[in-house]
């Protein structure tokens, strides 16, 4: 039953990967430049030798010729080659991807963890002292952007009380817990931005969904129980208020992604986020059409995980 | 007198909202004694719910309070009892049961799980006993397969399934009142003659005092001793149910019996279904006297200075009226 529920999903999942991949390879080719385009510029190459290039890459070919060429390489698992940093495209996304992972990871994680207890309380005590504080606060949250409070953070905290350092590097020169303890203080700031600003909209959309079970029957039924306050709102009112929560999460998770490029852009973290950005600055075709193709991938996979959850959480959903 | 079951004294619930002070239930007084089945009629509005639910405090706080009066259960007063001891009585003591059986259990726990959930709180029984003991309950309200069914979620019951096992969960820890808001209104009319038999063969076999509500005058004749009409937050008229049918003093009662549909009198004399004019006036600003004075046939000038008190015109049966 649930086996089945997640195979036909893992087979929906196909389609769309394929028809994301469409659209990808399509922009890419009408967007202006190719990985040769500064040949022709370049005087110290002969035209002839720059055609030959682009011939032998099928750079000329049409559009669908050179989509069914990626596919088919791509499902041999070649991602293609990076013109820029001279290395495997699938080796430099797994270079950069664990970064990018635990940012966003911890991010999320953090948003949760805030947003969950801050929302259920705001709800529970509405139009309180609590709630409008957290209302507020809130709507300040998601107002600023990611890029705004980043440099804020990195005015205040690394160039005025100089605490944590704003670049982020990936060789730290020490190991143990000395590594674990740079990998934090540098992690901070960027985890930070992102998590509250993810939280922000996550207490307000947690505080909604917990106001519409709040007044529904069944908690009522709950209440007269007599199993106490706490365990009414834990077990009756947030179980059943999580479910379209959970939806949330996973549907953010684009915005997630897109909000780490800016991050990581801003705190120059060396994950997926900036080597997309710097690909497209050079033309690199391969690694911008394999990034986003992982960013597609990863939505996809919240989505699927999203729906198990779903599943998992309202045992109406489960069978159909 | 001896100390009743539950003696609602004066009690006012009010509640706050933006247009003033509703005073849904302004000034209540009913007792019950234990084992008794008492009615408690009305339309829709006159602060029967509210009553019932005052009587759990499952009223929201804020916006409503308790303006006045004393809930005395077993002689202690439940307004000043903190949460905690309040959390001891229900269900234990008093459970309740509710409408609206389609929205009442939560769908995201079985049947069983919702059962047990009582129980453990109140009895101390370990998952495995609580879920045995859930299995017995819903046997006992005629749940078939209740061995299987016990691991169903809410929404593979058919209402009138549903509304059993709302009876089986409050019944499980034996309290000695159950009050019963409006249990048959959202059910099919078969279906409601079943959970009425099953409410009367439960009472047979744990003899707890039930506080039937309702506004189906008929389910009140059929199951109650004593019935206690409320109009506008306030009781109308109380009285044994004989009298009350057959000699119902109050003009509000008196509509409310002539409003039942009767078959044979309707068929044989082409009468007319007889409608009590009007509505239920605001509660925000309430009229001065008599709160059914705009609607009664009979009014005068008397019945607008000032409320009428609960006048005892024979033993046992109360009346709200200056006729």
């Amino acid at each position: 039953m649930s086996r089945q529920y997640l195979i036909r999903r893992l087979l929906i999942a196909i389609p769309s990967l394929l028809g994301i991949s469409v659209v990808l390879f399509c922009v890419l080719a009408l967007a202006p430049g190719d990985p040769f385009g500064e040949l022709v510029t370049n005087p110290a190459i002969p035209p002839e030798v720059a055609a030959a290039l682009r011939a032998k890459f099928g750079l000329d070919d049409p559009v669908w010729t050179r989509y069914v060429h990626w596919l088919m390489a791509m499902l041999q698992g070649d991602w293609g080659f990076s013109f820029v940093s001279r290395m495997n495209v699938d080796k430099l996304i797994l270079q950069r991807l664990p970064t990018t992972l635990v940012v966003i990871g911890a991010a999320q994680l953090l948003a949760i963890v805030v947003a969950l207890p801050v929302g259920v309380l705001a709800a529970t005590r509405p139009y309180s002292v609590f709630d409008q504080v957290a209302n507020t606060l809130a709507f300040i949250g998601f107002s600023l952007p990611t890029f705004f409070t980043g440099l804020l953070l990195i005015l205040v905290f690394s160039i005025k009380l100089d605490w944590l350092p704003f670049v982020f590097r990936d060789d730290i020169n020490a190991t143990g817990l000395q590594w674990l303890w740079e990998q934090v203080k540098q992690s901070i700031m960027p985890v930070t931005v992102l998590g509250l600003f993810q939280g922000a909209s996550l207490v307000r959309f947690v505080r909604s969904a917990v106001l519409d079970v709040v007044r529904l029957d069944y908690v009522t039924t709950a209440r007269s129980k007599g199993i106490g306050e706490g365990k009414v709102v834990v077990k009756h009112v947030v179980r059943t208020a999580l479910i379209p929560v959970v939806t949330l999460v996973a549907l953010q998770m684009p915005i997630v992604f897109g909000g780490a490029i800016v991050t990581e852009q801003i705190f120059r973290i060396p994950g997926i986020g900036s080597l997309l950005i710097s690909s497209i600055l050079a033309n690199d075709t391969p690694v911008v059409m394999g990034v986003t193709f992982v960013f597609a991938c990863l939505v996809v996979l919240f989505n699927l995980i999203a729906d198990v959850l779903y599943a998992w959480l309202d045992p109406r959903i489960a069978f159909r | 007198m001896s100390e009743a079951l539950l003696d609602i004294r004066d009690l006012k619930t009010w509640f706050a909202t933006d247009g003033g002070v509703v005073r849904a239930v302004d000034g209540v007084d009913l007792r019950i004694e234990r084992g008794e089945t008492v009615g408690v009629v009305g339309e829709s509005g006159c602060g029967k719910t509210v009553t019932a639910r005052s009587v759990l405090k499952l009223i929201d706080m804020p916006p409503g309070r308790f303006a006045g009066g004393q809930i005395l259960w077993q002689g202690r007063d439940l307004i000043p009892l903190p949460a905690t001891e309040m959390d001891k009585i229900r269900s234990k003591e008093i459970a309740i049961v509710f409408q609206e059986p389609m929205t009442s259990l939560n769908p995201v726990y079985t049947v069983g799980d919702q059962i047990a959930e009582v129980l453990r709180e109140h009895e101390n029984l370990s998952r495995r006993q609580a879920i045995e003991r859930a299995v017995e309950m819903l046997a006992l309200v005629h749940i078939p397969n209740p061995k299987k069914r016990v691991h169903d979620y809410p929404h593979q019951f058919s209402g009138g399934m549903r509304q059993r096992v709302m009876i089986a969960m409050a019944l499980s820890c034996r309290p000695k009142l159950l009050i019963a808001d409006e249990p048959t209104t959202a059910l099919d009319v078969t279906i409601q003659a079943q959970i009425l038999e099953l409410m009367q063969e439960m009472k047979d076999k744990f003899g707890m005092a039930i506080m039937l509500i309702t506004h189906a005058m008929g389910v009140v004749a059929e199951t109650c001793q004593r019935v206690v009409v409320m109009y506008a937050g306030k009781v109308v008229e109380e009285a044994p149910v004989e009298a009350l049918f057959g000699n119902p003093r109050h003009p509000y009662t008196q509509g409310l019996i002539r409003s039942i549909p009767r078959v044979d009198r309707a068929a044989a004399h082409k009468e007319r279904l007889e409608a009590i004019p009007g509505t239920v006036p605001s509660l925000l600003d309430p009229p001065p006297g008599c709160r059914f004075a705009q609607r009664c046939k009979s009014a005068r000038d008397i019945c607008t200075q000032g409320i009428p008190p609960l006048k005892e015109v024979t033993p046992g049966h109360f009346v709200r009226c200056v006729l």
